[in-house]
């Protein structure tokens, strides 16, 4: 065992690279229930996301249009969600596992010309010399866009919650969309946008694996992912700053146990493989006691149906 | 100006009619779907739909669809209870596996021993037990420390398969299995296997289970008073704590049921149709349970036809793929969109949909 | 197997009358169960192409049908019974997994050929077994890797301690070792056969850690991709497919799974009557494990290395176990020239002498 090999400089480096994936998936869920809203089909988005960036950027050769391209095919397979669970006021827990069903399908079906093909690489953004510094250089200037744009959005919508009067309706339609709706504002426009905002930052962050992280379409390629978004928005207890906590501490363990096996140290590995999500249900845990009352973070509305009956 | 107006009790004919409307709707929209992909739509939708019941080989697919419905109507049942009180178990799948293992761990430990009367009933209590023990986990966590059950009984999903992985390939490994993963097979093993009870008939214990939980459920629900505070937490939470429900009680009650009945679905599986544990050993029932408790109303009624519908919408789609070379991404798009119509048009039982100008809405 | 399945089988194969075996007049049927999707770009995807060579071969004389992403378990022991039903004469069932409802299936239908793969039960005359040699494809990449590092550090991304992958790890090492005294093997385990992004996190993590040679015994290119950042200083191999797309680095050579000998042999032998059951273990000779172009990041002298041996291989004069080779803790495996059996490699559940780490149990 030489537990030396590991440069913990590179290791943080990595997992901000391993956690884009789902903090993107999460920061958009995390909108989502802010409005209200549980959509449980981030799998389904993502995956749809990724096929569609995939193939945007193969046919334009341009990966950035592939980001937009999976934003926009994450946002309309939201849609779907939206109008099932706005208009047609179906239950959101199954409409979200339907959506997942549905969108692994759907990908599949759109991704079966693409198989073995390599997309355009995506370079890292050059910072010139600063990407030469000691320790911050590795650690924070050496990555694609998608990364910094990531950390973006997450300062963005904590701005947008706490600054913005859009934002104050938003949480006011989660908090309780019945007073909401009393005070003129339309619930059911301001979830549906909420919906899609999710549905884009899920697309961007499946488009992320296809792109970039793994760079290749293959079925099934998020294996799970959309998942860990979600509780990682639950173990954030609906804030923007502990999303990007919680998905670097899962990238993290993830990346260490790997490394630890790397440098040799021998330790069952289905253990391994299952300390990430032992862990966050531990810190979960002691954040919930901690607090006493976790819950009065969540969103009053999440989850429940809205229909102006006046 | 299309308006919806709730109903003061969900319609008795909507109701009934909203599925077979559902299916309809799903028919036309997959018959497309299907003519994109350069399949005779017609033909499709009748091996799918069609000829698990009817056709050639049905004497065979009945039997299927109890065998693969069986699992996610007792699974089903179990969440249904906590759904209707707002407490949400996603992870039935991981204690479906934890059923499971617990439940072949005690028959494996009896090999070669032959006393079915006492192995068998001792198999089906350590598979409930699993199950039920793994619910308590977020149960406890609830109750004691207000961590989220969603969150909690979803990451222990995971945790569950990682078990399941080192057990096939460690301590429940069939040692006379050259190295290679995966238990024993129960099913050769008369003692603690789940045998087809009538030949030909797919009618094993778990089945019967299943039928039970239906039955149980039914009772519990509109006969105790225990199903009536369940319902009255799910209507309305301030009101149950005024007539005396106690939250905590009814958070152990509603995960511990699940847990117990989704951990005895893995345990008949294991013992009967799958066999043995090994590293693939869940397939998504405990997932699909969800969906199948949602399109079943919650209602054990409803449960049962939904997880025979869910149960044939697999196995007709195996068939059109064998048969007409769909691939099974289709098929997976196909029950998608039978899930969203059900849900769609559901709306349609408990609102009534008015056209014409509107008060001010 | 015991009497009451027997009886089942008995009632199945009666009900089932002239149907099933009506279509014996036409074409050959051959059928083949997948367990991933056929666009998984790896072994499934291999498996398809055999499948696709085989009505390549024999035209309207053959019909072929297959199913992918069939779970183990209870699942494919339906889909193996529907492909009977529907009038399959021979169904191959790709997956470990499906090893026990194979048997069970062939027990029913005993004028149905059945052919499984890398399993090791035959309990009917008409079940065979069949799998490759891969680890004759590992020691030409790791007499590659072993020229190739300049680190001395190389890797092996690897699935489930099963016998397959451990004899590859032992094949891969044992190699590199011959030509490199100074190399180390580094294995990570990522206890999943298909988790992409999984995969590049461990090629990264031990790219990270100094490893430059790397080989993966999971499905995806991600590893291949992830070395690609390392613009050169990386290099990997293709697994199961060719994975071109990484040609000429950092993928400088693959391992084929070349499936379409044996797939048209065995239907050509169905349909001229010479079928026998056998259990097949090919290899290079035979065509079954390929290893894809050498590129031009390999030096000269390495290729024309890698080439004495495939071709030293496929003539069958050498064999990648020959001794003298010794197990991890140092007591002798095999004496010097002895070669080791196909009995022991099959069960293959130890490290050979170099080899830091422990087998995970």
């Amino acid at each position: 065992m030489d537990l030396s090999s590991i440069n913990p400089l590179v290791l943080i480096a990595s997992l901000m690279v391993a956690s884009t994936p789902i903090l993107l998936a999460a920061i958009g869920e995390l909108v989502v229930e802010k409005s209200g809203v549980l959509n449980l089909g981030v799998e389904g988005m993502m995956i749809v996301g990724a096929i569609c960036g995939f193939a945007v950027a193969v046919e334009s050769g341009s990966p950035a249009l592939g980001f937009i391209g999976a934003a926009l095919g994450g946002a309309a397979l939201s849609m779907l969600f939206g109008i099932l669970t706005q208009y047609f006021l179906s239950n959101q827990v199954a409409t979200g596992l339907a959506l997942t069903l549905f969108g692994l399908g759907l990908s599949a079906l759109i991704g079966q010309g693409y198989i073995g093909i390599k997309p355009p690489a995506t370079g890292d953004v050059n910072f010139g010399p600063l990407a030469d510094l000691p320790v911050l250089g590795t650690i924070l200037f050496r990555h694609d866009l998608m990364v910094y744009i990531s950390l973006g959005l997450i300062a963005g919508v904590w701005a947008f919650l706490k600054y913005s009067r859009a934002g104050l309706i938003l949480r006011a339609v989660g908090e309780s969309h019945d007073a909401a709706h009393a005070l003129g504002y339309n619930v059911r426009t301001v979830r549906l946008m909420a919906i899609g905002f999710g549905g884009a930052c899920a697309g961007l962050g499946g488009a992320y694996l296809s792109l970039i992280r793994v760079p290749q379409w293959t079925e099934g390629m998020t294996a799970g992912a959309g998942w860990i978004a979600l509780a990682i928005v639950v173990f954030a207890s609906w804030r923007p700053w502990r999303v990007l906590v919680g998905a670097y501490l899962f990238g993290g363990v993830t990346v260490l146990q790997l490394n630890l096996q790397a440098a040799g140290l021998d330790v069952p590995v289905q253990y391994l493989s299952m300390s990430p999500y032992i862990i966050t249900i531990l810190v979960l845990v002691i954040i919930s006691s901690n607090r006493g009352r976790a819950s009065l973070a969540a969103p009053a509305a999440l989850g429940r149906v809205f229909h102006a009956s006046s | 100006m299309i308006r919806l107006e709730k109903r003061p009790q969900p319609s008795q004919f909507w109701t009934a009619f909203t599925p077979v409307l559902a299916v309809m709707l799903t028919m036309v929209a997959g018959g497309i779907l299907f003519a994109i992909l350069g399949k005779d739509p017609f033909v499709a939708i009748k091996t799918i739909f069609w000829d698990p019941i009817l056709g050639d080989f049905a004497f065979y697919y009945r039997s299927q669809l109890l065998v693969k419905g069986a699992p996610l109507i007792l699974i089903a049942i179990g969440l249904s209870l906590g759904f209707r009180a707002g407490i949400w178990n996603i992870g039935a799948e991981g204690q479906y596996i934890i059923g499971a293992i617990c439940g072949a761990a005690v028959g494996l430990a009896f090999y070669p021993m032959e006393a079915r009367w006492l192995i068998f009933p001792l198999m089906i209590l350590a598979g409930a037990l699993g199950g039920f023990l793994w619910a308590m986990i977020p149960a406890i966590l609830k109750t004691r420390f207000n961590t989220n059950e969603i969150l909690v009984s979803l990451l222990l999903v995971y945790v569950a398969e990682q078990i399941l992985a080192s057990m096939a390939l460690g301590p429940l490994r069939n040692p006379e299995g050259s190295g290679f993963p995966g238990s024993r097979n129960l099913r050769q093993y008369e003692a603690a296997s789940n045998q087809e009870l009538i030949a030909n008939s797919g009618v094993h214990w778990g089945v019967i289970a299943a039928f039970i939980a239906v039955i149980l459920a039914y009772v519990l629900l509109n006969r105790h008073m225990l199903g009536f505070q369940i319902r009255l937490t799910g209507q309305s939470p301030r009101a149950a704590r005024f007539a005396g429900v106690r939250p905590n009680l009814l958070v152990v009650f509603c995960l511990g049921a699940s847990g117990a009945l989704a951990g005895l679905a893995g345990m008949f599986e294991v013992a009967g149709p799958a066999g043995q544990i090994s590293i693939d050993f869940n397939v998504g029932y405990g997932f699909t349970a969800i969906i199948v408790a949602f399109l079943g109303r919650l209602h054990p009624v409803g449960i049962l036809l939904a997880g025979l519908l869910m149960a044939l919408t697999y196995i007709g789609g195996e068939a059109a793929q064998a048969t007409l070379g769909l691939p099974a991404a289709a098929i997976q798009a196909f029950q998608g969109m039978l899930l969203f119509f059900l849900l769609a048009v559901d709306v349609l039982s408990n609102y009534r949909v008015r056209i014409g100008t509107t008060e001010a809405a | 197997m015991n009497r009451r399945t027997l009886l089942a089988g008995a009632a199945l194969a009666l009900a089932m009358g002239g149907t099933a075996f009506a279509g014996s007049h036409g074409p050959t049927k051959a059928c083949f169960v997948y367990v991933g999707p056929i666009g998984d770009g790896g072994w499934t995807y291999q498996h398809h192409q055999g499948a696709l060579a085989v009505k390549e071969e024999f035209g309207d004389k053959v019909e072929i049908a297959w199913q992918e992403s069939v779970p183990e378990g209870a699942d494919s022991e339906r889909v193996l019974t529907q492909f009977a039903l529907s009038g399959c004469n021979i169904i191959f069932t790709t997956s470990f997994g499906y090893m026990d409802p194979t048997n069970t299936v062939a027990a029913k239908f005993p004028d149905v050929k059945f052919e499984h793969a890398t399993g090791y039960k035959r309990e009917h005359p008409n079940v065979s077994t069949y799998d490759a040699r891969f680890y004759e494809g590992r020691a030409v990449i790791g007499t590659i890797a072993g020229h190739m590092t300049k680190t001395n550090k190389i890797g092996y991304i690897a699935s489930f301690p099963i016998p397959e992958v451990i004899q590859g790890i032992n094949s891969y090492y044992h190699h590199a070792k011959k030509v490199n005294p100074d190399v180390e093997l580094v294995v990570t385990w990522v206890s999943t056969w298909f988790d992409p992004a999984k995969e590049a996190d461990a090629a990264r993590a031990m790219i990270d850690q100094g490893v430059d040679v790397i080989t993966a015994h999971t499905d995806s290119t991600a590893p291949l991709a992830e070395a690609a950042k390392e613009n050169g200083a990386v290099v990997g191999f293709g697994q199961a497919s060719d994975m071109a797309a990484f040609k000429p680095s950092p993928r400088v050579a693959s391992i084929i799974d070349n499936w379409a000998p044996y797939y048209v042999k065995r239907v050509g032998q169905v349909m001229d009557g010479t079928y026998e059951q056998v259990a097949s273990w090919a290899g290079m000779p035979e065509g079954e494990v390929v290893i894809g172009e050498i590129t031009e990041a390999v030096p000269p002298e390495v290729k024309a290395e890698a080439e004495a041996m495939i071709a030293a291989m496929t003539a069958g004069e050498y064999h990648p176990f020959t001794g003298p080779i010794n197990k991890q803790d140092g007591t002798p495996w095999l004496a010097e020239g002895e070669v080791a059996d196909d009995g022991t490699l099959a069960g293959m559940n130890f490290y050979i002498e170099g080899i830091s780490g422990s087998v995970p149990q």
